[in-house]
């Protein structure tokens, strides 16, 4: 199902997806609400589509047009942010380096400590946007890259989509872990309950992906995302048992800190490293796209925690 | 066009042992742990969870020496 519109361009977008009636387009949004929400629902089309929508309008051209103006509009906001970051001066930074020095609120050790039920549901909605495709948007980048870093790449996606056996997957675990919480678990179900700062970190993803000169910065964003796991699953594991959560959900954060643990070393390693060597010339978009990571992580934690009144 | 190094067992520096393919682990105790992808980690700083497996503690141990090296006195 579509997701509910959040102003005159999304409006306006879900209307011709589903009359196909696509040609009247403008792309101007109301707000960051507006352009993400129709950004979102555009690169849907990608992944699983919507029953309602024609699937013929994946390609259409005057769809691809709005798309564009919203791509670049984001593209050039997140952008902004790393050029204005201090980060951003230190030449030597790498990407280590940059999480080490990148501190941000953290809404594992929240969830760890002190979060209650309600909290931690809202968290686990939100957080389903992206776990019900975990690794998809990546995916889109293995045929762009070199045979080392491609080779490396698929050892991880491999792992991260059961190696083989659809009862490891990692979306799979995700979504016994929902059931098993008594929520929905089918793909996208919680978009309409997504703000805006997770619908942006699920727009990054595919930007990143889908685009062959933004490819460096999905490998960024995807070391990151894996060097940044481990010690927060086995905190939302420990939090997601002190509420007495169900065990297939505090199993799907204990996979993840065992298998995070190694994905980090070969992303960085072995993806990233092996990458830059054969395209040293795109090291400002991978330290780009590793930067993003971190900051609209960094952007949805500050958001939920003040909210939560807990900042 | 050369072959590309790839070895089996990679040791990280101060991070885990990386092995690649199957293998059987023996812990301090005599336990057997099968490994179950294509690569795993094995932890070789002491401080894993989840041993013998690593579970990034050892980020946590290199960041708390680092601050202690930064207390004066
Ligand atoms: S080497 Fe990673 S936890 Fe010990
Ligand atoms: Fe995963
Ligand atoms: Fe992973």
């Amino acid at each position: 199902m579509l997701p509910k519109s959040r102003g005159t361009l999304s409006a306006a977008v879900f209307t011709a997806l589903q009359s196909g009636a696509t040609g009247r387009l403008e792309s101007a949004p109301e707000s960051e609400e507006d352009a993400q929400i129709a950004l979102w629902a555009l690169y849907e089309l990608h992944y699983r589509g919507f029953d309602e929508v024609d699937p013929d309008l994946e390609w259409d051209p005057d769809l691809l047009r709005v798309r564009r103006t919203l791509e670049r509009s984001f593209e050039a906001e997140l952008r902004a942010r790393w050029e204005q970051s201090p980060l951003h001066e230190d030449s030597e930074l790498g990407l280590t380096g940059l999480v080490d020095s990148h501190d941000g609120p953290s809404l594992a050790r929240f969830v760890q400590r002190r979060a209650d039920r309600e909290q931690v549901l809202e968290l686990l909605q939100h957080r389903s946007l992206y776990h019900l495709k975990e690794t998809d948007p990546t995916s889109w980048v293995v045929p762009r890259l070199e045979a080392r870093p491609k080779a490396a790449l698929m050892e991880i996606l491999f792992d991260e989509y059961g190696g083989g056996d659809p009862n490891r997957l990692h979306h799979h675990l995700f979504r016994r872990g929902l059931e098993a919480a008594g929520l929905r678990s089918d793909h996208a179900c919680y978009v309409d309950e997504a703000p805006v700062e997770i619908l942006a970190m699920n727009n990054a993803q595919s930007l990143f992906g889908l685009h062959r000169q933004l490819r460096a910065a999905a490998l960024g964003h995807f070391a990151v995302f894996e060097s940044t796991s481990s010690v927060p699953s086995r905190q939302l594991a420990q939090g997601l048992r002190r509420l007495e959560f169900p065990e297939e959900l505090a199993a799907y954060y204990d996979e993840h800190v065992e298998a995070d643990a190694v994905h980090e070393q070969v992303a960085v390693r072995d993806v990233c490293g092996a990458f830059l060597d054969e395209e040293p010339s795109e090291r400002d978009h991978l330290l780009f796209g590793a930067f993003t990571c971190l900051d609209l992580e960094a952007r949805y934690a500050r958001a939920m925690l003040t909210r939560w009144g807990a900042s | 066009m050369t072959d590309f190094e790839h070895a089996s067992v990679v040791l990280c520096p101060a991070g885990p042992m990386l092995l690649r393919g199957k293998h059987e682990i023996q812990d301090a105790d005599g336990k057997i742990h099968r490994t179950v992808r294509p690569v795993s980690a094995v932890c070789m700083c002491g401080g894993s969870a989840i041993k013998p497996w690593c579970d990034g503690t050892h980020r946590l141990l290199a960041a708390r020496a680092r601050d202690n090296d930064e207390t004066p006195g």
